[in-house]
This record gives C-alpha cells, structure tokens and sequence, in this order.
C-alpha cells in the first residue's frame, strides 16, 4: 500500500474549537456514507462507588428525549433515513457514533449536539430504561462468561473503580434517581476534551461549518481527571463463582499489567499476540484447544487504558477440564517467560501486525475508530507511518521480559464461573 | 440496478466463479460456498457440516495444521469458516496483492484435506465445548427446541452444529464421506471481491481450481415439510430467573413470490435488517413491535426475523419479557399486531421506509469487500445474484395488498408454534395451564434449591 493512503498530517484535517472541542476529518468519497464517532471524558471513573452504574445510565437515556426531540422523534428521525445513532459509556469516557447517508449528514449532525448537549431525562423513560438495565443484569448474573469476567475485575482492583462494572449492579441502578443522571450530565458533559472524529464522502470546510454551528456555543469545566490511587495487586487469588445449572465453565487467568503509554506497550502487545492472537489464538489456540480440545475458545487479551490495565487469558471448558485448562493456560505463562520465542514466532507476529493494517482501514468506521484512539491516546497524526517501527522494535528479549514481569503464574488471579465442579463442590 | 464491476463465469469442471472488481481500497476477499448445510444432514450424523468444516482447519499435507491459518495470518489476513442451514463458507480477506495465497490453500483444502483420525477425536471435544458454550443460555436451548418443534419432516429441524448425541457417535468415515461428497468444484461457487483484474484473476482461478475434477452430482435434497395442522407448544423451564418467548410460523423460501412481501412485512414490523450477516445492527425502536411490546413494559426487546433460505423457513417473533408479565400477555400482544396487519395492511410510509432503510444499508455494507463477497456468494446458493440484483425493484413493487394478503396466508393460530421459557420460581397462572404442570412446578424443590 503507498504510504500516502494512509490517514496522517497531509489528509487528516484536526480544527480544536475555542470552546476545547476537538475535530478530526477524513474526507473518502468513495460511498456515498459518512461515520461520526467520539468520546466526551466523562465515565464509570467519575462515579461514587454506590452510583455503580450512573455513567451508562446517563449515556441511555441521551437518546430518550431531548430539548427538540422527544422519544418518538428522535426515533422517527433517525430511523426514516436508516441512519444509526448510538450512545455508551465505559471508564473514562461516553462514546457516541453514527452512521448515515452522505445526504442526511447535517441531520445527524442537529441531532447529535441536541442529545449530547441537551438531554431532558423524562421521568417515564428513566424508569422504562432501569426496568430494561435491571433484566439484563439479572441475565448477566447467569452468564458465566459475564460472570468470570465480572469477578477477575473486582479481584484485580478492589474498590478502585476499575473493579466494578459500567453497567453497575441491581443495588446501585435501582437506587439512581433522575436528579443524579442530570447532575451528572450538568457537570462532567463538557466541550473541553471532547472528540469528534467524521470520515467518508464530506467535504471537510462544511463538515467544520456544521460543528461550529451546533457545537460551537456549548460551554463546560475543565475534566476533573483525578483518579484514586491503585491498590496494591492482589497475589495468587483463586475464585470459584457458581452458577448452578450451566453446562460449561468460563475460566480467566490474569494479572495487572500496564497503562497505554507504559514504554512496554508494543512488547507487550507482541508477546500477547504470539500468545493468545495469532492464527488460530496463538500458543494458547494451540495447546488448549487444538492439542487437548478442552475449549471452543482459548485466547489472551491486553485491555489498555489511561491507567494500568490488564492481561489476561480466557477459555470455556466442561467443569470437569477447568483444572486441566487452567494448568496449561499457566504452563504457557510460565513457557514465556523462561524461554524466549523462536525468530519464527516473533517475524510472524510482527508481520500480522503491521500487515493488517489496510483491512483496518479499509472502512469509514475502521478509520474513524483508529483516529478516535490517535486523538485519545495523545499518539499524534502521524502516529501510523511509525507504527510499523514500533511494532519491528520488539525483539525476542522484550518478548521474555514482559512475559516474565506481568505473567508470573503464582501472582495471576483465577477465575472460574460456573456449575460445580469436582474440586469446589 | 446493473451490480458495478460484476462479472460471472463457470469453470469446465462446473466451479462457478463470481468477481466484483474495485479499487477503493488496496484489499480483496475470496470466498468459497459449498452448497451444503445441516439442510443435507439425517439423523445420526447431525452437525456433520459444520464439524467438516472444523477439519478443513485441520491441514492437508501441503498444509499441515496451524500452518494454513499462520499463512494467512501472516500476510496481514483475516479468516473464517462458517455453516449455516443452507451452506458452508471459508473465506479470506487480504491485502489485494497477496490474494494469490487464499486461491491456493483453498483450492488445496476442497481436495487435499487429511481427516486424520487424533484430530477428529481432539476436535470432538471442541465443538462439544462450543455447543456447550450456547447450552449456557435458555434462549439458545429455547430457540433449538422451537426450530425442532415447527419442523417435523425438513431437516431444518437439527441444529447446526448437531444434536449433542450425534456429536458423541460421529465417526471420521462419517465425516469424510460427506467431505468427499459435497466438496467439489461443482458443487462450489468461488467469489473474489476488491482490488484486482478480472481477466488475471479468472485466469488465476483456472490455475488453481482448473485442474481439480469433476466430482459426481451431489445427493438431491428430497425432504419437504408438510403443512402444519396443529399449534405446537413447547415448554422450557429452568434456573435463569429472566423468561423468554418465541413464536414462530413456516413461510417461503427466498425464490417465491411472497418473499418479498414478507420481507415487508417484517420491515413494518420490527425495522429492515438487512441480509444477515454484515450490515445489520442499527436504531429501531420506532417499529410496530417494539411499540407495541417494549413501548408498553411488556418485554425489554422484542424483534421478528425473516432471513432468505433454500426452503421453506422460520418467519419468528423473539422477546425477552418485563418482571411480573406473563407470557400469555405478550403472545396476545404479538398477535394484535398480527391481526392488525391481516385486517388493515400497512401504510405507504412504512413501505417507503423500509425501502429507504433499505437501500441505505446497501451503501453501508458496499464500503467492504468482505461483506460484498459474502452478499453475492449467499445470494448465489440461495436464488442467484439477479435475485440481489433486483433486491430493491421487487421490494419497491410490493403494495400494500400484497403484505395483507400475506400475513393472512401464512399466520394463523393453527400455524404457530410457541415457545415460552419459564424460570423455575414462576407460579404459573392456574387460568393458564393444568394443574398437573402448577403441582410439578411447586414440588420441584431440588431445582428451586439450585436457584437460590
């Protein structure tokens, strides 16, 4: 691929308004379609330990009525041109993306900031959303998968708001009161921040024309971007959920690892790719699944944000081979770090990595995504022309190391949710 | 509407091959269907396809396993298999200037695959971990049961992926048998969509697909479902405490004159969904359902499918419902909807809408090679790609008395069949259900216990 296709400084065109909002726009004529996508800072992070919850509470009810569009009229609006619209939040922000028709752009546009900046929260509808947030957890609560994903978290960071879930529990959404949701869109919604990322057939001066209309006059605060302290890590947990009458188990196997910007993201990206990643879920594919069939699904996950996150390896497996995935799981933990990866493995890794790139990239929503997180993370426009040296930059030694710091197997917390099995029961 | 760029040939060994060339991007995706699904399986050997389609994973000599999928993997590309009903897939997509590598593992793959006996036995255990993973959920286990329950003779009645005790017994004669009987170069259809030239690649096809042979016509498909007489019920319960309800009725096939119509139909009453796979998700809140049921706290969602199959299929009403409604309720709720549409039709806004939807969602999905390839190959074994072609002209010739007429047809009381998911802790309504079913549900204490 020429170098030039790819997003950077010369076709990526980035406008912060006085307010502090931040645009970023792509021009690709190619379909007549257009994606939006962006994040106000505003999160899970912010919320009180018993307001478990708030956050996404407030992201729902964004798309329930509004200062010029009601319930039905948001509706009707967005569905009569088969555009979609949708609102969510997680730690550190709210998401929001859209796609439209190319011609129903600018209403897209009217639509967005009216929701954005001026939700109404109508009693009735937060009601109807806690009773829809209450069904889910209850599902949630039968779901192994959620489950072991639920209690690894908890585990890991205790009372520090990482530990518990964006969607929150039935104790804390039952409790929210609409007074809370406004106030906390009043104090956390704000310009400054923001990102607004647009990509596909614009021309990019209406598009700045457009925000500037209908973004330009929104004011807020500073973000508050204070987080409590971590923890200290939690060595060696060992979690046993029961879940009565399911038929497999759902096992996590993992510990705290790096933020975003640590100097050993791109080894550790790496490494959990040789992992858990490549081809057919990496080593772990291999031995769990494709050597010992123990598991449909076997593979690793770094999860990287502003503050340290975690790594982690999954499987489902029958009750009775939990103990058997669990050990291999560790075995390969402990294979990383002692041995270092074969110069196949790592060229291998490497190669996908950085090869993959044009299918990334292919689409509107793939551009704009991979903007979003350039902008977020602070990377800099440019930031994939270099990508490829940061990912070459990894050798073999890096590999071992980072495996050997953030994989110990006597430090990893586990995890399993699910019906009894012969060792807890 | 001419489908841009597309051009369609056949091999002298009966491989059909469709290419949409594009130069959007600097990516291309090459699909192979096999026109076999768990639509071509018997009793016994349920699931076979799908676990066939686990083994193509498994290597060639060429290809021993795990290097097929490193290959790949290492030229920047992405990979998948998949089974549905009506076929089975594998499909590529790559950066456009190493396509080369997908023509050459599956061409090696439809012939060459090594059905070592240790790996069907290892893969035995996975794909029973797979269905275990959806065994997890009583809504999986709620739609099995329904599926099984509206088709009695059709062999839409097995799950894809195979009852559990078929995948207990199935050997690898079993499994090789249907691999050597329905992969074929005529009994395949090749796609290539994206950056590349059509000529070059036809003759790149010939290259690689040219020499494999013809293989004998595959098994005719005979059975046909006969016409349901009788409501059918059925009853799940269990330990997850949030119910569901499905409500189900056989309609055409994607090739008959009502599907159109249908498709409609099920645009007024849930939004338009596109076709399957890519290019669906979206708002829809502002259809009859979803006013109807989730706009009353009756249910927190509530959707119908209609999806394009070889035969006769499922036209299917899902909900999951609200604490403290009964199933009841929400069955009478779906079928004033139904009933409304028998007696008054639909409006020509909600027709113009579904055909706006529509046709934007052609636009969202043409943005990707990948969805493309999947699209004209599916279309392909279901009707033919005229059928997709023509997707937009046959929806907008739909009217309204057409949809009324269908919802008259193929909807009735007699014609359905229910299914309810009801959690253990339910008492059930005495009005509704005979005693014998109220006592069992009250003395089951093992599983109240469990619940708690």
């Amino acid at each position: 691929m020429p170098i030039n296709a790819l997003p950077n400084s010369d076709n990526i065109t980035r406008v912060v308004l006085t307010n502090g909002l931040t645009v970023l726009v792509r021009e690709n004529p190619s379909a007549p379609v257009v994606v939006v996508e962006g994040y106000i800072p505003a999160g899970a992070i912010h919320e009180a330990a018993d307001k478990a919850g708030l956050s996404s509470f407030v992201a729902s009810m964004l798309t329930r009525g509004s200062a010029h569009y009601d319930f039905d009229q948001f509706n009707e609006t967005i569905e009569s041109i088969r555009a979609s619209l949708g609102v969510g939040s997680s730690d550190h922000y709210t998401n929001f993306s859209a796609t439209s028709l190319a011609e129903d752009f600018p209403t897209i546009i009217e639509v967005l900031a009216d929701i954005l900046q001026r939700p109404s929260f109508p009693t009735d509808h937060v009601e109807r959303v806690r009773q829809q947030k209450l069904v889910r957890l209850q599902e949630r609560a039968q779901d192994p998968n959620h489950m072991a994903s639920l209690q690894f978290y908890e585990t890991i960071y205790g009372n520090h708001p990482y530990g518990r879930p964006t969607s929150g529990y039935v104790e804390t959404v039952s409790q929210l009161q609409q007074s809370e949701l406004a106030e906390f869109h009043a104090s956390r919604y704000t310009p400054q921040g923001t990102i607004i990322v647009v990509v596909g057939a614009v021309e990019t001066q209406s598009v700045l024309d457009l925000l500037h209309m209908h973004f330009g006059d929104w004011q807020g605060p500073v973000p508050d971007k204070q987080v409590p302290p971590f923890p200290t890590q939690p060595v060696g947990q060992q979690i046993h959920h029961l879940i009565p009458g399911k038929v497999q188990s759902d096992l996590i196997v993992g510990s705290l690892a790096i933020p975003r910007h640590h100097p050993d993201f791109y080894a550790v990206r790496v490494a959990n790719n040789i992992l858990g990643q490549f081809g057919m879920m990496g080593r772990l594919g291999e031995q769990v699944r494709e050597q010992q069939g123990l598991a449909y699904y076997s593979y690793s996950s770094v999860d990287v944000d502003l503050y340290n996150g975690v790594w982690l390896a999954q499987a489902g497996t029958n009750p009775t081979n939990v103990e058997q995935a669990r050990n291999s799981i560790l075995a390969e933990f402990a294979r990383m770090a002692t041995e270092p990866v074969t110069a196949e493995e790592l060229a291998d890794s490497q190669a996908y990595m950085t090869g993959v790139l044009p299918l990334t990239l292919e689409t509107n929503s793939g551009v704009a995504s991979t903007l979003l997180n350039i902008e977020w993370f602070g990377l800099g426009l440019d930031y994939l022309e270099r990508y490829n040296s940061f990912i070459y930059g990894v050798t073999a030694a890096d590999v071992q190391r980072v495996a050997a710091q953030y994989l110990r197997p006597e430090q990893c917390t586990v995890v399993v949710a699910g019906p009894a099995t012969s060792s807890s029961a | 509407m001419a489908i841009e760029g597309l051009t369609k040939t056949t091999l002298t060994n009966g491989l059909q091959v469709v290419l949409k060339e594009s130069h959007v991007a600097p990516v291309a995706s090459f699909w192979i269907f096999y026109r076999v699904g768990s639509r071509n399986e018997k009793s016994g050997t349920t699931g076979v396809s799908h676990w066939v389609e686990h083994m193509l994973f498994k290597g060639t000599e060429q290809f021993p396993r795990g290097e097929f999928d490193k290959s790949i993997a290492r030229a920047g590309g992405v990979f998948n298999g998949m089974t549905s009903e009506d076929w089975t897939t594998y499909f590529e997509t790559l950066p456009s200037d190493r396509i080369d590598l997908a023509l050459q593992v599956e061409s090696d793959r439809m012939a060459n695959s090594i059905f070592d006996v240790e790996e069907v036995e290892s893969e035995r255990t996975v794909i029973i971990s797979e269905r275990e993973g959806s065994e997890n959920s009583y809504f999986y286990l709620l739609s099995e049961e329904v599926q099984a329950a509206a088709f009695r003779v059709h062999s839409y009645h097995h799950p894809i992926i195979g009852w559990k005790s078929d995948l207990l017994t199935m050997n690898r004669e079993d499994l090789y048998q249907h691999y050597r009987t329905f992969y074929t170069p005529n009994n395949a259809i090749a796609v290539v969509t994206g950056d590349f030239d059509t000529q070059t690649m036809i003759e790149k096809l010939e290259a690689y697909f040219g020499n494999l042979p013809t293989g004998p016509t595959v098994p005719a498909m005979r059975l046909t479902e006969d016409r349901q007489q009788a409501e059918r019920r059925i009853l799940l319960r269990g330990s997850d405490p949030t119910a569901y309800l499905m409500l189900a009725f056989v309609t055409p096939e994607a090739t008959h004159p009502d599907f159109f119509p249908l498709i409609v139909m099920d645009a007024v009453l849930s939004g338009a969904k596109g076709m399957g796979l890519f290019g669906g998700g979206g708002n829809n809140r502002s259809n009859r359902l979803y006013r109807a049921l989730v706009g009353t706290q009756l249910t927190v969602d509530a959707s119908c499918s209609y999806r394009p199959s070889i035969d006769p299929n499922l036209f299917a009403f899902y909900a999951t419902l609200a604490p403290d409604v009964t199933h009841q309720q929400v069955e009478d709720a779906i079928w004033v909807e139904i009933r409304k549409i028998q007696e008054e039709g639909v409006t020509i806004t909600e027709m113009q809408k579904a055909i706006k939807q529509t046709k934007a969602q052609f636009a969202y999905s043409s943005e990707s090679v990948t969805s493309q390839a999947y699209w004209l190959g599916f279309s392909e074994i279901i009707g033919d790609s005229d059928w997709l072609d023509n997707w937009l002209e046959q929806l907008s010739a739909v009217t309204a008395a057409d949809v009324q007429r269908v919802a008259q047809q193929y909807f009735a009381p007699n014609k359905q069949t229910t299914g309810w998911y009801l959690p253990d802790a339910t008492l059930l309504d005495a009005t509704l259900l005979d005693e014998t079913l109220i006592d069992e549900t009250l003395l089951d204490e093992d599983l109240l216990d469990e619940a708690e």
